[in-house]
């Protein structure tokens, strides 16, 4: 198999994931598309892997392995994002990532009397 | 010499051309396509939990490939811990916040043309970059299996046994960590009383007592 059809699809993948963290407002749907980058990474590993053990007789397969920490570790990524997701959920009541902008620069004079408004509202 | 270097060419010639695929580079396109085609989807639609579900599609589509690149273990594993799993876990993230059954007009946020631009603008210059490297670059899949149980289990307990052990302890302290999340979490609604149960309209009651 040549192989830039994997690399090729794994860049796709990459940039539908980048597409995906900036274009999204819900927060879990930011998770997902961080979780397609992160299966794009996966997917280069595994072929690299493929490639370098059958042409440069690479037994460590040091590819395969790092994939296999790369899912645990985005598991333990997706547990720890979904309970601050829902903490700030119940605090907020809202997983809209746009409006949660307690920590943003330049908007000291608004951000106050807007919120206001929407309390009194 | 030359003759045998000549037949080992012509040889090699038609196994390795772009005009005539094997069968295992037309299943690779065709279930790359349809990868592909569930990650857009799934970074477009306007249904969140028909995100979810084309997410599903995404990732068995990835193992599909991973078997196709003869990573068998890789691919199960993709397929028990994304698939059964992750996925599940978004599904329940999107149940709790209260995901709106059906069409949300508001699930893409106003930076879309910006996110667009530099989403296609990193795409071509990626594929650009890795057609140009890898253009004479074939990987041989005939032989044993490179990424079958025994030998990813054999390399991952001679090569990899400290990483295994500290990512188990990684995998303790999230899990530690998403317990003490939810908790205190549970507390702090303990504290404010039942004002905060009602969760969409506490946000301005909290802000008002703020």
């Amino acid at each position: 198999m040549h192989l830039a059809y994997p690399a090729v699809l794994s860049a796709l993948l990459f940039c539908t994931g980048l597409y995906g963290v900036l274009a999204r407002r819900n927060a879990i749907l930011v998770l997902m598309s961080v979780e397609l980058m992160l299966n794009a990474v996966n997917l280069n590993l595994v072929a690299f892997d493929v490639w370098l053990s059958r042409t440069a007789r690479e037994t460590l397969h040091s590819g395969q392995a790092l994939t296999l920490f790369t899912i645990a570790i985005a598991a333990a990524e997706i547990g720890i994002g979904l309970a601050i997701i829902l903490a700030v959920y119940r605090n907020r009541g809202t997983s809209d990532i746009d409006r949660l902008r307690d920590t943003a620069e330049g908007h000291d004079g608004d951000t106050p009397a807007a919120e206001k408004a929407e309390a009194t509202a | 010499m030359s003759p045998a270097f000549a037949t080992a060419a012509a040889a090699a010639a038609p196994t390795h051309g772009f005009l005539s695929p094997t069968g295992v580079e037309v299943a690779f396109l065709l279930v790359g396509l349809a990868t592909f085609g569930a990650a857009l989807v799934t970074v477009t639609t306007r249904q969140l939990v028909h995100a979810a579900l084309w997410l599903v599609a995404t990732l068995g589509g990835l193992a599909v490939e991973y078997l196709l690149l003869t990573a068998e273990f890789i691919a199960w594993m993709q397929v028990l811990i994304y698939v059964g799993s992750v996925v599940v876990l978004l599904l329940f993230g999107l149940m709790l916040t209260k995901a709106p059954i059906g069409r949300s007009p508001d699930a893409d946020s106003g930076n879309r043309l910006a996110a667009l631009t530099v989403a296609v603008a990193a795409a071509a210059a990626l594929v650009w970059v890795v057609v140009d490297a890898f253009r004479t670059t074939w990987i041989d899949l005939d032989g044993a299996a490179s990424g079958s149980t025994k030998v990813t289990g054999a390399s991952l307990f001679q090569n990899w046994v400290l990483p295994f052990e500290a990512l188990s302890v990684l995998l303790l302290a999230a899990l530690v960590g998403a317990i003490v999340l939810s908790r205190k979490a549970k507390a702090d609604a303990a504290n404010t009383g039942a004002s905060a149960q009602a969760a969409p309209g506490s946000r301005s009651e909290k802000e008002g007592v703020r």
